[in-house]
């Protein structure tokens, strides 16, 4: 068997629990081992992405139980994009962090270990109760990384987060046993096989699931009306683990995209694609309030976070268009802005950082240590983050308005697509004059940068401008995945090598 | 059988919930509790509901229960307790921080 598709959770797994023992040892052994785990990460990412890149499943039995009795991992094209993704925002995160800000609170690195632990797990899993497996480890690691630093507003947003997410983990095992009740299996290459196969009868609770999941997944990827926690909660977040939770509304993407497109997809008998009538609408709304909230931001940090949530908003939006070329789309606008939205909160820490008292609010004047540097800096991450040429926020945004030609609602998409740019543009324009030019003439306060920060933000935003210059090569990895993703057939296929023993009818209810 | 297991799931749950929209901590922690153990009850009743069957395995009977809801409550709980118990120790955190156990931080009625 091949033993690399478990190792990007396995790598955070290990390097975490070493991390609880050499506490003592010193913070430069707890960064170099740290760092040394997360880098193992970008080359694992990267061979596995090869493996796949030709079209295979590689697929892992867990103790070698067949499917579906035992948990399997499965890493296919699109866990391989999002495992690279994760690596490449990670690193330069924990870069930023290891020059000061993880010794704001304790044990920030088994945190960040176990949280990529939760996240990579949730994207390599091929069974839904992994998946929630995974996904409580992902925030159980997140509540305390929000936590990091202490401090009245992240205690607030935490309890709020905590409290919403434990609400969202009931619905998940609720949604979770319905199916169950249903097909008799949580495997999900067998759930799309026996969700395909059933009967009428059982239309009602597998509706019910899989809107239940619906739910739950919205409350990660903070949509409309679910998001409302994310602003307060990310912009209270320190640096660097705020720039990690860029990917965390995108695990809840992922799910979506698995889960909903792999077993309520269009061949899913009585409950086939259940719940696509409702991305478009859900999309428009969730980008529609957070330009608004972009708008009203007074604090960068928080402008920041409801552009995470708008990002996570036109990716549903595009995957509501519900065509296979909407997909890639959506694929490569969602390496961009997890890209972008990461460096952009690790540049809001630095802007912080610099100017002291005043921190990241707009409504203050105060002058930063290296205007020239910084500046450039959030010109880059604007251009990239508000699509205009030449980044890939612009490539990213001319791919999606392609595929919105075709739709009968493209008028929608294009009007509030087109509109929220601009208005994206104002108020980062308008957020990059109060920070950079009207400073009052006050002298920063801050306890200045260092310069392995500004690598790490300059790092995570040259992402944007790698994606343009590898444009052809990253769209027909898109594209692949797309289309790997409409063909269910070849997913379950491969997982469940050994259909002939595995129960074919699901036995009656008793009594 | 299915009648007195759904009202009870049904009675835990709607007291939860009443619990969750309460405004201050110490409600809600209990009723994230009580929607857990309601959950878990429902996970279970996910396997059907058997009377007069063996626990796990038994010879010569047919009817034999399904392990895996009881493995998944099992991981549910545990889970859960782990979880409530990070919320009881964030919330003594936060009663530290605001002076007040209400939810949004405001002042002590």
């Amino acid at each position: 068997m091949n033993h690399l598709a478990i190792m990007p959770a396995l790598i955070p797994m290990v390097t975490g629990s070493l991390l609880l023992f050499t506490g003592r040892a010193g913070k430069t052994a707890e960064r170099t081992i740290s760092l040394a785990g997360t880098a193992a990460l970008l080359p694992t990412a990267i061979l596995l992405l090869v493996q796949v890149a030709a079209g295979d499943h590689v697929v892992y039995y867990n103790g070698n139980w067949p499917a579906p009795y035992g948990i399997l991992l499965v890493v296919d094209r699109l866990s391989a994009l999002m495992l690279l993704l994760n690596a490449c925002l990670a690193l330069p995160s924990l870069l930023y962090a290891i020059t000061g800000d993880d010794r704001l609170g304790p044990r920030f690195h088994i945190l960040f270990q176990m949280q990529l632990l939760g996240i990579n797990g949730a994207f390599i899993t091929g069974d839904l109760f992994n998946l929630f497996v995974f996904f409580e480890i992902l925030l159980i690691a997140s509540y305390a990384l929000q936590l990091h630093g202490g401090g009245t507003a992240r205690v607030r947003a935490a309890l709020h987060v905590v409290v919403l997410n434990l609400i969202g983990s009931a619905v998940f095992l609720i949604a979770i046993g319905a199916i169950y009740a249903a097909t008799g299996t949580l495997n999900l290459a067998d759930l799309a096989d026996k969700v395909a196969a059933s009967g009428a009868e059982r239309a009602g609770l597998l509706r019910t699931g899989g809107f239940l999941l619906l739910a739950v997944f919205a409350l990660k990827a903070a949509l409309i009306p679910l998001g409302f926690w994310l602003p307060s909660a990310y912009s209270a977040a320190s640096a660097p683990a705020a720039a990690l939770f860029a990917i965390m509304t995108k695990v809840g993407v992922y799910a979506i995209l698995r889960v909903h497109g792999l077993v309520f997809g269009p061949d899913a008998g009585p409950v086939a694609s259940l719940i696509t009538p409702w991305l478009l609408p859900v999309g428009l709304a969730t980008v529609f309030l957070a330009t608004i909230g972009v708008l009203a931001s007074r604090d960068l940090r928080r402008l920041l976070a409801h552009l995470v949530v708008l990002s996570a908003g036109t990716l549903i939006l595009v995957l509501g268009l519900d065509s296979e070329a909407a997909t890639s789309a959506a694929l490569y606008y969602l390496l961009n802005s997890t890209l972008v939205g990461g460096g952009l909160f690790l540049l809001a820490g630095l802007i912080a950082r610099e100017r002291g008292e005043a921190g990241a609010l707009l409504d203050r004047e105060q002058s930063v240590t290296r205007p020239v540097l910084l500046g450039t800096l959030f010109f880059v991450g604007t251009v990239g983050v508000a699509g205009l040429p030449p980044l890939a926020g612009f490539t990213a945004k001319i791919y999606i308005l392609q595929n919105a030609f075709v739709h009968p609602a493209g008028a929608w998409v294009f009007a509030l697509l087109l509109g929220s740019g601009l208005l994206v543009l104002l108020a980062l324009s308008r957020a990059g004059s109060a920070i950079f030019w009207r400073t009052g003439n006050l002298l920063p306060t801050g306890e200045g940068s260092k310069p392995l920060q500004a690598i790490a933000t300059a790092l995570l935003l040259s992402g944007t401008a790698i994606l343009v210059v590898g444009g052809g090569a990253a769209t027909s990895y898109t594209r692949a995945t797309a289309a790997q993703l409409a063909d269910h057939g070849a997913y379950v296929d491969a997982v469940m090598l050994n259909r002939s023993i595995a129960p074919s009818v699901h036995r009656k209810g008793g009594s | 059988m299915e009648a007195l297991v759904s009202i009870l799931i049904g009675t835990m749950t709607a007291s939860a919930v009443y619990l969750l929209l309460r405004s201050h901590t110490f409600p809600v922690i209990l009723g994230l509790s009580l929607l857990g153990y309601a959950v878990n009850i429902f996970l279970f009743a996910s396997g059907r509901l058997h009377l007069d069957s063996a626990p796990l395995v038994e010879h010569g009977l047919k009817q034999l229960p399904d392990p895996l809801p009881q493995a998944l409550v099992l991981t549910a709980i545990v889970i859960g307790f782990g979880m409530t118990a990070f919320l009881v120790v964030l919330a003594l955190r936060a009663l530290g921080e605001f002076g007040s156990d209400r939810v949004d931080g405001g002042e002590q009625k």
